[in-house]
Order: C-alpha cells, then sequence, then structure tokens
C-alpha cells in the first residue's frame, strides 16, 4: 500500500519537475498585433496610403508581417508575331493568385530563416508559386515567372513594403505602405514570430479596402451582377447622352 | 511661369470609373473639342477618328468602342434634330435601316463579346482599323487629288450594272421620300453591315452609310444626310445598351466629358469650314486619316515593350 503512495508521489514530483519542458515550453512564444484601422476608403485622389501594424510578443524572436491582398484568378498571355501583327498566342491560368502581395520585417528574411522554411510558406516575391488552373503544364514554370515579374512591375508585388522596429523588447510597429494602384477587397495581414529558424507563433488579421464616391458608385453600377441593372445603366447612359447633346443644340441656335 | 500654370491646370484630374484611370479633364475636353472641330469641319461623325485617338491615349480598346457609342448618341442629337425639322429624314427607309441595324448592333456586340473572352479583342480592333482607314484613306486622297486637279472620274457604267441586280431583289416597298421602289431588303442590308461594324468597332457608321444609300439605294442627296444620321443614333443608342449589358465597358463620364469639348468644339469647326474650299478639306481629312491609320498600324507590327501581359479573369 504504502508502495503504491510513493510511487504516486514520485510520479507526481517527475511530472512536476518536467511539465516545463512538455506543457510549459508551449507556452513560452506568443504574438497579438492589430492594425491602426481596419478599413481603407479609396477616394478618387487616392495617391497611396500607410497602415501601421503594431503589436507585442512573448519570448525572444523576429517578426515578420505578410500582407496578402483577395485572390484571383490570373490569365497570362504571351504575345507572338501572326502574320507580321502581334497577337496573343499562348495563356496559361492561374487561380488564387494574390493581387497585392507585401513583407516587412525586423531583420532580412535569409538572416533569420532557412530557404526551405522561406520555400514552405512562399515567404517574399521570389518564393510565391502561384497555382496552375489551365494551361500547358511545360509552361508552368515560365508563365508564372512573368506573373510574378509582372506583378512587381505594376509595384503590387513588394519584398519591402516597410520596416518592423521594436520599440523596448516586446512591443513592436510597422508602417506599410499601400500603392496608388491597390485593388480592392478583404486582405490577410499575417504577422509572425520567428525563433529558431522557425514560425513559433502567428496572428492574422482582415483589412479591407473599398473605392469610395461617385466613380465608384457608378463603377458599381456598371457592374452590377444583374443584367437589369446594367440595361439600366445603359439607358441613363443613352438619356444622360441626349440631354447633353440636346443642350449643346440649344446653346449652338442662340449664337 | 508658364510650366506652374500648365502643372496647375493640369492637376484638375478626372477618375474615369469604367476606363479606371485618371486623366486631366483639360485634356479630355481638348479632345472632344479637337474631333468636334474636325467633325464640324469636314462634316464627318468623327467616331472613327476619336475611338483610335483614345486608345493610342491609353484607354482599353474595350472601354474606347462602348464609350464611342455612347457619345455618338450626344453628337448625332443636334444633327438629326436640325434634318428632322426640315423634313430630310425618309421615315419608311430609316426604320427599315434601323432594322437590320439593330439586328446587326446585337451580332457586333456579342462578337464583340465573343472576341474578348478568346483574349484577341485589342488585336481584332487594331486591324480593323487600320483597314478600315487605311482603304479609306487611300480613296478619299485619290479622289480629292483628282478633285484638286479637276479630273472627272467616270463611274456610271458599273452603277447601272449593280442597280440592275439590286431590282431583282424580292419584297418591293415604295418609298415616298426618296421617290424609290426597291427591296426592303436593300436598307435592311446595308443598316445590318453598318451596325455590326458600329458595334464593333465604336463608330457612326456614316462614311459607309452615306455612299451606300447615295450609290447603292440610289437615294437623293437631300434626303441621305437625315435619314443616316436617324439611323446611326438609334444604332449607338442600342449599341450602348448591348455593350453595357454584355461588356460593362461604357464609361459614361468619359462620353459627357468629351461630348462638351465636342459641343464647342463643332461650333469652331463648322464656321472655319464654311470659309475653306472643299476639296482642300478633304484632302486634309484624307491625310489625317492616313496619319491615325499609321500610328495604329505601327502599334500592331512594333515589337511590344514586354512579351507577356497579365489579365485578371472575371469570375462573373
Amino acid at each position: 500500500m504504502i508502495v503504491v503512495k510513493i510511487c504516486r508521489y514520485l510520479l507526481l514530483i517527475v511530472l512536476f519537475t518536467l511539465s516545463p519542458a512538455i506543457g510549459f515550453a508551449q507556452y513560452q512564444y506568443g504574438i497579438v498585433a492589430d492594425i491602426d484601422n481596419h478599413l481603407v476608403a479609396i477616394t478618387a485622389d487616392f495617391s497611396g496610403q500607410d497602415v501601421l501594424i503594431f503589436g507585442a510578443i512573448q519570448g525572444a524572436g523576429d517578426v515578420v508581417v505578410v500582407i496578402r491582398g483577395p485572390l484571383s484568378e490570373v490569365a497570362v498571355n504571351r504575345k507572338g508575331r501572326v502574320a507580321g501583327i502581334w497577337a496573343n498566342v499562348e495563356t496559361v491560368d492561374f487561380k488564387d493568385v494574390p493581387s497585392l502581395y507585401g513583407l516587412a520585417s525586423s531583420r532580412p528574411l535569409y538572416e533569420i530563416m532557412p530557404p526551405e522554411v522561406l520555400d514552405r510558406y512562399q515567404l517574399g516575391v521570389g518564393r510565391i508559386k502561384p497555382t496552375l488552373a489551365s494551361g500547358d503544364p511545360s509552361q508552368e514554370r515560365l508563365f508564372a515567372a512573368e506573373l510574378v515579374k509582372r506583378k512587381r512591375d505594376l509595384g503590387l508585388y513588394a519584398d519591402r513594403v516597410g520596416q518592423v522596429v521594436f520599440v523596448g523588447p516586446t512591443l513592436f510597429r510597422a508602417n506599410l505602405r499601400l500603392p496608388s494602384n491597390v485593388p480592392t477587397g478583404t486582405f490577410m495581414i499575417d504577422t509572425l514570430l520567428v525563433a529558431d529558424g522557425r514560425i513559433v507563433a502567428a496572428q492574422n488579421m482582415p483589412l479591407v479596402i473599398s473605392k469610395v464616391g461617385f466613380g465608384a458608385d457608378i463603377y458599381r453600377f456598371a457592374n452590377a451582377p444583374y443584367a437589369a441593372l446594367r440595361f439600366a445603366y445603359g439607358v441613363l447612359a443613352v438619356l444622360a447622352a441626349l440631354a447633353i447633346g440636346w443642350t449643346g443644340h440649344l446653346v449652338s441656335r442662340r449664337r | 511661369m508658364t510650366g506652374y500654370f500648365v502643372d496647375w491646370i493640369l492637376g484638375f484630374q478626372l477618375y474615369l470609373p469604367i476606363a479606371e484611370m485618371t486623366v486631366p479633364i483639360v485634356l479630355l475636353l481638348g479632345l472632344g473639342a479637337l474631333v468636334g472641330f474636325l467633325s464640324g469641319l469636314f462634316g464627318v461623325g468623327g467616331g472613327f477618328l476619336m475611338t483610335p485617338l483614345l486608345i493610342l491615349m491609353g484607354v482599353p480598346p474595350t472601354v474606347a468602342v462602348a464609350t464611342q457609342s455612347n457619345q455618338i448618341v450626344a453628337t448625332s442629337v443636334s444633327g438629326v434634330l436640325a434634318h428632322w425639322t426640315r423634313g430630310n429624314v425618309d421615315g419608311a427607309m430609316g426604320i427599315a435601316l434601323l432594322a437590320g441595324g439593330s439586328a446587326g448592333s446585337g451580332v457586333g456586340v456579342a462578337l464583340f463579346s465573343l472576341l474578348r473572352h478568346v483574349g484577341q479583342i485589342d488585336v481584332v480592333i487594331n486591324i480593323a482599323y487600320v483597314v478600315m482607314l487605311g482603304a479609306i484613306g487611300i480613296m478619299m486622297t485619290i479622289e480629292s487629288i483628282h478633285a484638286l486637279r479637276r479630273v472627272k472620274i467616270a463611274a456610271a457604267a458599273p452603277e447601272a450594272l449593280r442597280r440592275r441586280w439590286i431590282q431583282r431583289l424580292p419584297w418591293k416597298m415604295r418609298f415616298r421620300k426618296s421617290r424609290l421602289y426597291i427591296s426592303v431588303w436593300v436598307p435592311i442590308g446595308i443598316g445590318f453591315f453598318v451596325g455590326v461594324l458600329s458595334s464593333l468597332l465604336g463608330v457612326g457608321g456614316a462614311f459607309m452609310l452615306v455612299p451606300a444609300m447615295i450609290y447603292i439605294v440610289g437615294m437623293p442627296t437631300m434626303v441621305v444626310v437625315g435619314t443616316s444620321l436617324f439611323q446611326i443614333i438609334f444604332v449607338a443608342a442600342i449599341s450602348t445598351i448591348l455593350h453595357s449589358v454584355e461588356n460593362r465597358a461604357v464609361d459614361v463620364m468619359l462620353a459627357l466629358v468629351l461630348t462638351v469639348g465636342s459641343v464647342f468644339g463643332v461650333q469652331f469647326g463648322s464656321r472655319t469650314g464654311a470659309k475653306l474650299p472643299a476639296e482642300q478639306l478633304r484632302f486634309l481629312l484624307a491625310l489625317l486619316i492616313l496619319c491615325v491609320a499609321a500610328g495604329l498600324l505601327y502599334i500592331s507590327v512594333a515589337r511590344p515593350e514586354s512579351l507577356f501581359d497579365i489579365t485578371i479573369v472575371d469570375s462573373r
């Protein structure tokens, strides 16, 4: 009886001493983050905007912030000469392509993570691998590379949209620059805590970017999902044209 | 000093919601005024000049074509009203042309949509314009050089043959205003052909309609302009509505600002045109058309900056 009791106590003591290694070790790292504004309204004279990401970490490490725009299907066209004229000769479609990609980190990525880990999470513009939707599979790599290159030239994919700065040992902030041609929709911002070459904690948050104003309303009207609405838009456009034309007629007659 | 002023005036930018680009308002008004001036000067529509100019300016070809249909409605109102009040419109002929034109417009928009889907619309529009403007430009240059040199061109014999073939077509109808007894299928066919081209290329079609009505149908010149305007304005309106439903490419802001500029331009254009001899004007117009055609040809055959481009696939 006493032997059983001693064994039970011994087991408890062993578990207690070992528990930091098993249980508490999981709570050594953590990250919380937020953004200054979850909604960015684009007006007609929009020329780019900064958003502020801030947060705190638990445990020591580096912080990486990744912003990805809404996903869309993108067709990559290759031009070729057909009877002397340049036309699209081959198309490869990719799906789930982020419309914007931006990165910010406290230290350069190659310093804090090995290439295999960077590849696995597609961290960095050069490591983005779009998914093939349709087209010649043998051309996939070439067309994917051209897709990324084009997005980069447009300013939509950038390896450094800001810098993560530590204010003290746990508090960090990052100013991310959104370009003037930023797409609209729901963006995902991932804040990652990196230690020992691994991602040990993460938090993600949404950011909604939408156009506001008269121009945006016209766009929504013209691109309405219902054909009846687009019909109404067409009719109104014709009526507006008739009105202006008639006004012009009156003005010219009075001269 | 002038640089500062130019900078300020170019600062008034307008965002075009469908074309998705921002341009200085002054530029659009100027473009509208320029084309309006030319159309007042030469008495032509201007659609076939405006669309290529918009494309050269950077507006996506699909938006340029669809928006032009909208603008043509606006710029044709004045002419239609003027001719209608003077009684220069053959209503019956107009309706027949319109019947063909509506069908043609539908086919044109469907064709446009199909080409967009296949991804070849830009090339087709460019090449069609090069061919069309090139042919018209060359014909006009030859004709106006002959007119300047006062050489008469004999064209009576082939016309007579054409007339006989046309007289054999069925379903003849009396068109009182034009004093013609001719098959309904003639105006319907012409209207259809012009309708397809109008909606596909964003032109009014006057430069095709007017010669066709004079030479193929045989209408008296007085009734031709009014009746053709009647067809043009209706087909342009139908094309606008169909384009906005099918292709979502009508930029009403662009169309209206261009029209405002055009109204002013037409005033100056027609006043200047009255002072210059007609043959010289035709020659200048022919040269202008050839220049625009050459510009578009260059775009089509010159090696593009990048062999690759990307388009977002609409999930709708």
